[in-house]
């Protein structure tokens, strides 16, 4: 069973015709192309495909691609200003080592972005509970931490400037 | 892990729902936040013929409170109710702040979670604690479910598969009740090996004139415990009457044991999580307001 939805990607609207039983992270990856957000354990528990829909994030490998219809999305691919510069969160994790195995962080990238526009200047307990909802395979988190904690002071220092 | 084929329904509101379930028997299952389904989907745990999505029906949209009673509409999420617990209710707010992840709550619905009935899920049990119900619709009828006439085995509840859950209420502690909440899971926002919740209340006297005990993760069910409850009400609930409590709760519990924890695991921190969730209850009775 098939159904045409219109969706609006990172300020891009698709008309695409999906398998109802396909998720918004195969519309992404498969039909647009957009591989950035990644898939671990597609239910639910990794985070590694958390993307933003209408501004709040959600797991894209538990939202049926039909839901998505109407909807706006914004995946790693739309963070970055411009094809060359960073985003202040991405140039943390860069300046931080955020990355570890790096499979993971699109999904962490975009859950911090909505996170710290909440809660722009968090504590380091907040932090980590928010990163409880990205524990993919690896172990550690330090830096991790470290670079969401940065990319808020980055994020605070151009609010002033 | 891909779903299995289904029909996909859009409902555009309940009484559309309802006719929809009514069509295929037992063979649909009601899309809410879908934060428990899809992954049931894809690990193809569930092959339903047909999902009814009812997101689009605005009739089941809200969550209110009035005169003590907090009714939550089946597309409220749980991310809805931890935004109106954060100054309405601090026993909700950590209750929400301990399922799952952000991410999951932003989608996932109050109603889903408790008709989806895991027993090791916190609200079922918080349900139960505070008098709670639900309601269900067929093509036909409504009807109101009490939470301890809900929950039957894992996973399983007395909703017909033609019913749909439309709403949930919850009766708020009473004036000056004080409450504790407290789990034990492997990592912060993970299903729980125990958890207790407890709701007290004391007269003028300080006996204790209302009591809740409940337990989740120890069982095919959510448990409100008789026994405990018993030992306290009309009587002081002093430090060794607490742990008489406790041990009685826990002596009546018949956890299952698994791979993360054994039976006899889980009825030692039932006993210990409800020692403290009591004396934090009792802690918060006796705090100023």
């Amino acid at each position: 069973m098939r159904r045409a939805v219109t969706v609006t990607v990172n300020g891009a609207a698709h008309a695409v015709e999906v398998e109802v039983r396909s998720t918004l992270a195969d519309l992404l990856r498969e039909d647009l192309d957009l591989t950035g957000t990644h898939v671990g354990c597609e239910h639910g528990v990794c985070g590694a495909c958390t993307v933003l829909m209408d501004g709040v994030p959600i797991r894209a490998c538990l939202l049926l691609a039909v839901q998505a219809d109407g909807r706006e999305v914004r995946t790693i691919e739309g963070v970055a200003p411009s094809p060359d510069e960073l985003h202040p969160l991405q140039e943390a994790f860069r300046a931080k080592h955020g990355l570890q195995c790096g499979y993971c962080t699109p999904g962490i990238i975009m859950s911090a972005f909505a996170f710290l526009e909440g809660e722009p200047a968090p504590s380091e307990e907040a932090i980590r509970e928010m990163l409880s909802g990205h524990l993919c395979r690896c172990t550690g988190y330090h830096f991790i931490v470290e670079a969401v904690a940065e990319a808020a002071r980055r994020l605070a220092a151009r609010g002033k400037a | 892990m891909k779903p299995a084929p289904f029909e996909y329904v859009a409902a555009r509101d309940a009484a559309d729902a309802v006719a929809s379930l009514a069509r295929f028997g037992d063979e649909a299952k009601v899309l809410a936040g879908g934060q428990s389904l899809v992954p049931m989907l894809a690990l193809r745990l569930a092959r339903p013929a047909a999902l009814v999505d009812i997101n689009g029906c605005r009739d089941l949209e809200g969550l209110e409170e009035s005169a003590g009673t907090l009714t939550v509409g089946a597309l409220a999420r749980q991310r809805d109710l931890e935004r109106w617990a954060r100054t309405r209710s601090p026993l909700l707010r950590d209750v929400l702040a301990s399922v799952a992840h952000a991410p999951i709550r932003n989608r996932g619905t109050a109603v889903g979670n408790l008709v989806h009935a895991d027993p090791a899920s916190e609200l079922p049990a918080l349900l139960l604690c505070l008098d709670g119900s639900v309601t269900a619709r067929n093509a036909q009828a409504e009807r109101v479910v009490r939470a301890d006439q809900l929950y039957l085995a894992p996973l399983t509840t007395s909703l017909a598969p033609a019913e749909l859950a439309t709403s949930a209420r919850f009766a708020l502690p009473p004036e000056g009740a004080g409450w504790g909440f407290a789990e034990v899971a492997r990592r912060h926002g993970d299903f729980a090996l125990v958890g207790c919740v407890a709701i007290l209340s004391l007269d003028g006297a300080g006996s204790t004139a209302h009591a809740r005990l409940g337990f989740f993760g120890v069982g095919a069910t959510p448990v409100r415990s008789a026994a405990g409850e018993a030992v306290l009400v009309g009587r002081e609930p002093t430090a060794a009457r607490r742990t008489e409590a406790a041990k009685a709760a826990a002596a009546a519990l018949s956890p299952d044991g698994d791979l993360h924890a054994s039976a006899e695991y889980r009825r030692k921190v039932a006993a210990v999580l409800a020692e403290r969730v009591l004396a934090a209850a009792v802690g918060r009775c006796q705090e100023p307001r």
